[in-house]
């Protein structure tokens, strides 16, 4: 299949370039060749046009955080399912964690995902690897051998690297190979046998809180480890009022911190957990209405970068259990568009900052070039329906497994194409094509 | 948008209008009081030894218990042996993660035994709700993790009516380990809907976030917490629920919080002492103070029976013969 491609009539938003206009794009081997107004059609072969009339038109979205479970954990999601999740959703590049089974913790796993993805994927995946071996918090992971296979970012995520000392040998020897170190921050401790967030509902609902104090102890530490290091740190699904005062503190200090926020924590807040439905156990817990206010005040002034889904596949058998046994995590690659789309409808946050923080941001900090619609760019492009209703649907998810909490919802804003390299690589069929 | 609030699902046939007692937080006074009615009612017939009409009659009750339970299961039992009914006791060890089984597996198996009622004592809070969800049939919570305990609540309120004639304005201190206490919480809903005024106290490592919340005054002080109450409650302290760090050792805890006639000595002369049992002696309680005058934990376990058999009464739709009620 040629990857030349024409889009005819779009609204063409990148803020990488400050772009919000209709006009066209010329594709052509992958790249994008030209867009605006004017472009010119090349004579000769034929070339494939998309008519995108009415539809908003972006630099394909990025998803930082997800969870793939290939290799060691297939039942609950694949590679393939997974990246094919993705695509529907709207993201053309991935990043995955490294809490697989086995652990991505050496480059003979990077590489194996890597050749999986080769394979199965039609979207980018990007791995993230290890920051200790096994996760196990005792000694670095081979971070220079992954970095070679090609890892974009260190994280333990799942897990906070409680030895402080050991955090901050990761955030120094980061700077060799100019990775970020991503922080899952939870003092284990502090969480213990927790399974939501702790406060008024916690004691109501009978289950074992876990204090907004757990992650912003370490979201501090890690900042001071940072400022010390003079390392990157990005601070993953950030979910409280505090985490956010630490870091726009650390940012007007200078240090080099990024943040990400996932549809989630923007949306929902604990009194759901009443409900006892398993799907609203995550890592970190839903919180509270005055933490939903921050985070997404935050996204809006751009205190957090990033938006994230932390897509983490569960079975039935991990969520159809007692809360307290329930596994933590939602899926969320296939709800993550609409759920932020909604914060722009009904929160007023932009969407040049939405969609910045799905597009150059998150490419900015993993590094890689993509994230833009500039003449010359790898022609991944996201084409969604800012006016299509619809109801979020678990069934109908790509994704092997069902865990979200927001099954029923009615929302707003539909990926109409997926586009990597020129190449469409999910196309929607609800409501007709052109 | 469907946004999901801490609720079960209503809607019943039956004089409670409720289909399951999954908690005293989802009950009405009015639900409540209609409980002690059927509780008194059947009292009285127990007392003048009359028979009692056996509304359970071809009906089966499982008993379907995670946690090992004496009491509450024996009580339960003996309810529905009374009113005539057909009982069935599955007790599991353990979660059902742990066996691999889902709870929607263990629903579906009760499900397949047709019972009439389910009475479910679950280690994790939430578990009755979501039994509740699945099956048609109601479903009487007897304990879930530290969440709800409600039939224990009733039976107290039925205890404090019996032995104080009111409820309403009474001062009532519940004592010991709360926020790992369903009967606490459950205790506190309830109290407060007939109109009692409640306080807590414990170590503060043993209360549950922003208690102060649920309405209730809270003490870190048993010598002021105990002054002017008219009912003090002391829990059981749960050593196998706490973690290193909430307690330093039983000695300490008996020392700052356990009831004693010293401790008595700041308290109204006609408190009531109460405690869901079972009594860790010489911990939560001397053995003076539970066995003394002043002690009603006998009550409670006699009550215990009576007012199970008002709530699995009223949620089968039973009807009592003319002249009764």
């Amino acid at each position: 299949m040629s990857a030349d491609l024409i889009i005819r009539r779009a609204r063409i938003f990148d803020p990488s370039q400050n772009l919000d206009e209709v006009g066209d794009i010329l594709i052509r081997n992958g790249k994008v060749q030209a867009l605006g107004t004017q472009v010119v059609v090349p004579s000769g072969k034929p070339i494939p046009e998309l008519d995108a009339k009415g539809w908003l038109v972006t630099p394909g979205w990025i998803d930082i955080h997800t969870h793939l479970r290939e290799p060691g954990q297939t039942h609950k999601e694949t590679i393939r399912t997974g990246t094919e999740a993705a695509a529907a959703g709207g993201f053309t590049s991935i990043a995955c964690m490294a809490n697989t089974k086995p652990v991505n913790d050496s480059s003979f796993i990077t590489t194996y995902i890597q050749q999986k993805v080769a394979s199965e994927s039609s979207i980018n995946v990007y791995p993230i690897g290890a920051i200790t071996k096994g996760l196990e918090g005792q000694e670095l992971a081979e971070i220079g051998s992954m970095w070679e296979a090609g890892i974009v970012a260190i994280s333990d995520d799942g897990k906070t690297v409680m030895n402080s000392y050991l955090m901050r040998k990761a955030l120094d020897y980061s700077k060799r190979f100019n990775l970020a170190v991503v922080c899952h921050a939870e003092d284990a401790h502090l969480k213990g046998r927790g399974v939501m967030n702790e406060g008024f509902n916690s004691a109501r609902f009978g289950l074992r809180g876990i204090p907004k104090a757990s992650e912003e102890i370490i979201v501090a530490r890690d900042i001071l480890l940072t400022e010390l290091t003079g390392a990157r740190l990005h601070v993953a699904h950030v979910s409280t009022v505090g985490s956010v005062a630490l870091i726009r503190e650390a940012k007007r200090r200078g240090i080099q911190i990024t943040a990400e926020v996932t549809p989630h924590h923007l949306t929902l807040t604990d009194e759901v957990v009443g409900t006892y439905d398993t799907n609203t156990k995550v890592a970190p817990p839903l919180r509270e209405p005055q933490d939903i206010e921050a985070v997404t005040e935050a996204l809006a002034d751009g205190t957090i970068d990033a938006l994230a889904s932390d897509h983490a596949p569960h079975s039935v058998e991990d969520k159809e259990v007692e809360y307290d046994h329930a596994e933590f995590g939602m899926v969320g690659l296939e709800t993550a568009f609409p759920l932020y789309y909604r914060v722009a409808l009904q929160k007023g946050v932009s969407l040049k900052r939405i969609i910045s923080a799905m597009t150059h941001k998150p490419a900015e900090i993993i590094g890689v070039s993509k994230g833009t619609l500039k003449v010359g760019a790898d022609a991944d492009i996201t084409i969604f329906d800012p006016e299509m209703k619809y109801r979020i649907n678990k069934n109908e998810f790509r994704s092997k497994s069902k865990n979200t909490p927001f099954d029923g919802w009615d929302v707003q804003g539909k990926v109409r194409y997926t586009i990597v390299a020129g190449k469409i690589v999910y196309q929607e069929n609800a409501g007709g094509n052109r | 948008m469907s946004e999901k609030i801490h609720k079960p699902s209503h809607g019943s046939n039956n004089s409670l209008g409720i289909k399951s007692l999954l908690g005293t937080e989802f009950l009405e006074k009015k639900q409540i009081d209609q409980v002690l009615k059927y509780s008194f009612l059947f009292k009285e017939l127990l007392d003048a030894g009359k028979p009692i009409p056996q509304t359970l009659a071809q009906k089966t009750v499982i008993l379907l218990f995670f946690e090992p339970s004496t009491r509450t299961r024996s009580s339960f039992e003996l309810a529905a042996k009374r009113l005539g009914g057909n009982t069935l006791v599955l007790t599991k060890e353990g979660s059902s993660a742990e066996k691999g089984e889902t709870l929607v597996d263990t629903a579906k198996t009760v499900e397949a035994m047709q019972p009439d009622v389910l009475v479910l004592r679950h280690p994790s809070a939430g578990s009755p709700f979501h039994l509740n969800q699945i099956l048609d049939i109601p479903v009487v919570n007897a304990g879930d993790g530290f969440h709800e305990h409600p039939t224990q609540a009733l039976l107290d309120l039925m205890t404090l009516q019996q032995f104080k004639g009111k409820i309403a304005g009474l001062k009532v201190l519940i004592v010991g380990d709360i926020a790992h206490s369903r009967v606490a919480r459950s205790n506190i809903y309830a109290l407060k809907k007939m109109g009692a005024e409640v306080s807590v106290c414990g170590p503060p490592t043993l209360l549950p976030p922003k208690v102060e919340q649920m309405g209730v005054e809270v003490y870190y002080e048993l010598d002021q917490a105990v002054k002017n109450k008219d009912v003090i409650m002391t829990l059981r302290i749960q050593f196998e629920r706490l973690n290193p760090g909430q307690s330093p050792s039983r000695g300490e805890y008996s020392k700052f919080y356990g009831i004693s006639e010293s401790v008595l000595k700041s308290a109204k002369s006609d408190v009531l002492i109460m405690h869901p049992g079972p009594v860790n002696r010489g911990v939560e309680i001397s053995p003076e103070v539970a066995d003394g005058s002043r002690s009603v934990i006998l009550n409670q376990v006699g009550n215990g029976v009576i007012v199970r058999m008002a709530v699995l009464h009223l949620l089968t739709g039973g009807e009592l013969p003319e002249g009764l009620v």
